[in-house]
């Protein structure tokens, strides 16, 4: 096994109940693995809830996770999604306050090479929307922090993903 | 016909064909109990704690193999149950515990005697839930008693609200259920058996790793069957201890850091060690590194969170203990260990487990329990108590051990014994604690009193929290910082001297016993041990506690310190490490 660790990506099926996402939660803290980003949502069934999540961990310490929701009463189904080809995106608000006419003019470049969308604006504030992949994001926030450092307000919405039909977009 | 909430939870009981029912009444589940009014097919037993309410039916389930039944009201009631709960599940006893709830239009407004009981039950059992609408309860209670007693057993919580108590509604309770998330395995994978068997075809010295879960498979005359046919060598953890009679020509001993010389080098040097439902707890394997180093590893269990988590396996077996050892039983065959077991008697007879030279030595203690009780359940508290009852105690098919291993809660030992004597009236029950855990559950001698449970009771009193001051004798310097419970205002707060001018120990046990209604005998002499514990197991009506005055400083021996490997035993301290 690796004793490196790497990124990984799980996709859970739970019962749609009160106290699901604190028992999921709960398992992670008890064991003292922690959660990079967390996102749920119901599904095309009603009593079921997707759960995707990410988080950082060697191979040994994956395993243990897996097998624990596994055993959970509540979670229906675990799907690794680390290796798999699959669709993945994040939502992203970004706000630039205190902008110069050049900032803005930069600012419009940015979105437009990075597919970003300007959803508001005033005469020195700026708001993007993103919806990218986790790294693209990740890369988005590195650039606008070389040069807005202090001047950025950063909501980020935690990964989505699905499995692929055909081509993947991790 | 429409019922109330409380009659369908009565009705539920029945069907589930539930026959004692462990509770402590109050506000919140007043509803529960005045359904349970004078019915006449569960016998309802009034503990005096919540505490000893759960240990005791922990106790009634590990020695009768049925779901223990708790039912308590809501706050306070249910954190009383925690300890319990979590002793029961860490040794995968199956327990459903009823919690009451304050009315759901409540929940959340900080009511009275409200807790958030499943947030803080939920990492310390199997399931937890709440009911929130009253057509769900009769499928949460199935689901409940199924959850509990199938895979690997534990503890499932319901709480239930005292408004779904009273609402009226159907009165049908299902026969079977289907939860999409809980599948336990009961298949075995033939292909992994066969794969086990090649690799212990070739092997010279083989050893079995017994635990816990063989004795909650009841696979104990499987297993002894399948020793016989391949003349292998059995090793147990503490849980496992049991499995095989203990005088079994091939059972070796305990291993762990007060197991057995011959059973800890024995996995120091096997070549193949077939373990059965052990999860490899760090007390059992000493420095991982150098754990069975020279063996291939074949790893029987029911959860696959065990394997390849502690330490890592070259054949996993996903499987119940019974359905795996009867699929080894088709297909094993005799080996040739001629030349290993002679090693193994070798090191059992060179190193046999010291038993001390102090007239009041515990090993005298537990082997008159031996020689007197031929057939018992067993229970010990935690602490030096339960390590010289697991070194010296003879286990058979008629004797069983109940123990609180993983989660190691003192206070176990009396209310377990009430709850296995009230689930086996005839057999005899004998409770060994030491004299700090027997004042964790003192008032539960009231239960036994009042429900004419003729238990026995040995507490070895040594004055001292014993295996903390052990510890401290051995690893830090003899500072025996808060382990004495001699200690009295007035006392040197740094003392490590026990002499005969230390205060009189307090409670005195036997007249405590007396003014409970039971029986209490001292002993203070070897020549007495026999002659108390004969008069206890003559007795029919009400419990007996004998407290067998011991020597302050008797150590647990042999032991492995912390950090060394198994193989590196300590078996005579001498003041130096």
């Amino acid at each position: 096994m690796d004793t490196k660790k790497k990124k990984r990506w799980i996709c859970l099926f739970v019962e749609n109940e009160i106290g699901v996402l604190a028992r999921v939660s709960g398992l992670f803290s008890s064991k003292s693995y922690n959660i990079d980003t967390i996102t749920v949502g119901t599904t095309e069934d009603t009593t079921v809830s997707r759960m995707t999540i990410s988080f950082t961990s060697d191979d040994k310490t994956f395993e243990q996770i897996k097998k624990q929701f596994n055993r959970s009463v509540e979670v229906i189904k675990v799907v690794d999604y680390t290796d798999i080809p699959i669709h993945m995106k994040e939502i992203i608000f970004i706000r630039i306050n205190h902008c110069s006419e050049k900032d803005k003019k930069e600012l419009f470049r940015i979105a437009e090479i990075f597919d970003i969308s300007i959803v508001d604006y005033n005469y020195s504030s700026i708001l993007f929307e993103c919806t990218q992949t986790e790294d693209r994001n990740d890369a988005l926030i590195k650039l606008l922090q070389e040069k807005f450092l202090n001047r950025i307000e950063i909501t980020r919405g935690g990964v989505v993903a699905t499995e692929a039909i055909g081509i993947s977009n991790r | 016909m429409k019922i109330s909430g409380a009659e369908l939870f009565v009705k539920a009981l029945k069907e589930e064909q539930v026959d004692t029912l462990f509770a402590y009444p109050g506000g919140q589940a007043i509803d529960l109990f005045n359904a349970l009014y004078g019915e006449k097919d569960i016998e309802v037993i009034l503990p005096r704690h919540e505490q000893g309410l759960v240990h005791a039916a922990d106790g009634y389930a590990r020695s009768t193999g049925k779901v223990g039944v708790c039912l308590v009201t809501s706050g306070p009631g249910a954190t009383n149950l925690v300890t319990g709960i979590a002793t029961a599940n860490y040794d995968s006893v199956p327990l459903v515990c009823f919690t009451g709830q304050v009315p759901t239009n409540l929940i959340g407004n900080d009511a009275f005697q409200e807790v958030d009981t499943i947030g803080i039950m939920r990492s310390v059992c199997k399931y937890a839930v709440t009911v929130r609408k009253r057509e769900d309860l009769a499928e949460i209670i199935k689901k409940a008693f199924y959850v509990a007693k199938t895979g690997k057993p534990g503890v499932v919580v319901v709480d239930i609200p005292k408004d779904i108590q009273l609402a009226m509604g159907e009165d049908t309770y299902p026969d079977e259920i289907n939860i999409r998330g809980y599948k336990p395995n009961t298949h075995v994978h033939t292909g992994q058996i066969k794969r086990a068997l090649t690799v212990l075809k070739n092997a010279k010295k083989p050893v079995f790793l017994i635990g816990g879960g063989v004795n909650i498979a009841h696979a104990n005359k499987e297993l002894t069957k399948l020793v016989e046919l391949t003349g292998i060598p059995v090793i147990t953890t503490i849980m496992g201890k049991g499995a095989i009679d203990t005088k079994h020509k091939l059972y070796v001993g305990n291993i762990g850091i007060h197991g057995s010389y011959a059973a800890n080098h024995a996995i120091s040097e096997c070549d193949v060690l077939f373990s059965i439902g052990t999860r490899f707890n760090d007390r059992i394997t000493g420095k991982i590194e150098t754990f069975a180093q020279n063996a291939k590893i074949i790893h029987v269990d029911i959860d696959t969170a065990a394997i390849s988590r502690n330490i890592v396996v070259d054949i996993p077996i996903v499987a119940d203990a019974k359905n795996a050892i009867n699929e080894l039983l088709e297909r094993a065959k005799p080996l040739d260990l001629e030349k290993w077991v002679e090693q193994i008697n070798e090191w059992k007879n060179k190193y046999p487990i010291n038993i001390g030279d102090s007239d009041m030595a515990p090993a005298k203690i537990i082997q008159s329990i031996n020689k007197i009780f031929k057939e018992a359940i067993i229970t010990t508290d935690v602490g030096q108590n339960q390590l010289w009852t697991t070194q010296f105690l003879d286990l058979n098919s008629n004797k069983k051990l109940l123990t609180s291993g993983g989660l190691g809660t003192m206070g176990y030992g009396l209310p377990a014994a009430i709850g296995a004597k009230i689930g086996n009236p005839k057999k005899d029950v004998v409770a060994i604690a030491g004299d700090g855990g027997m004042q964790m559950n003192i008032q539960e001698m009231a239960t036994a009193v009042v429900n004419e449970l003729p238990i026995t009771i040995c507490v070895l009193n040594n004055g001292y929290l014993g295996n903390v001051r052990q510890w401290q004798e051995m690893f830090y310097k003899k500072r025996y910082s808060s382990t004495c419970l001699r200690y009295r205002k007035g006392c040197e707060t740094a003392c490590n001297n026990p002499n005969k001018k230390c205060p009189e120990f307090t409670p005195d046990f036997v007249k405590l016993a007396e003014s409970y209604g039971a029986k209490g005998i001292r002993v203070t002499k070897s020549e007495d041990i026999e002659k108390a514990l004969k008069e206890a197991k003559k007795e029919k009506k009400v419990p007996t506690l004998i407290e067998f005055i011991i020597d302050r400083e008797t150590n647990v021996l042999p032991m492995v310190r912390p950090g060394k490997a198994l193989s590196e035993m300590t078996l005579e301290y001498k003041g130096e490490m």
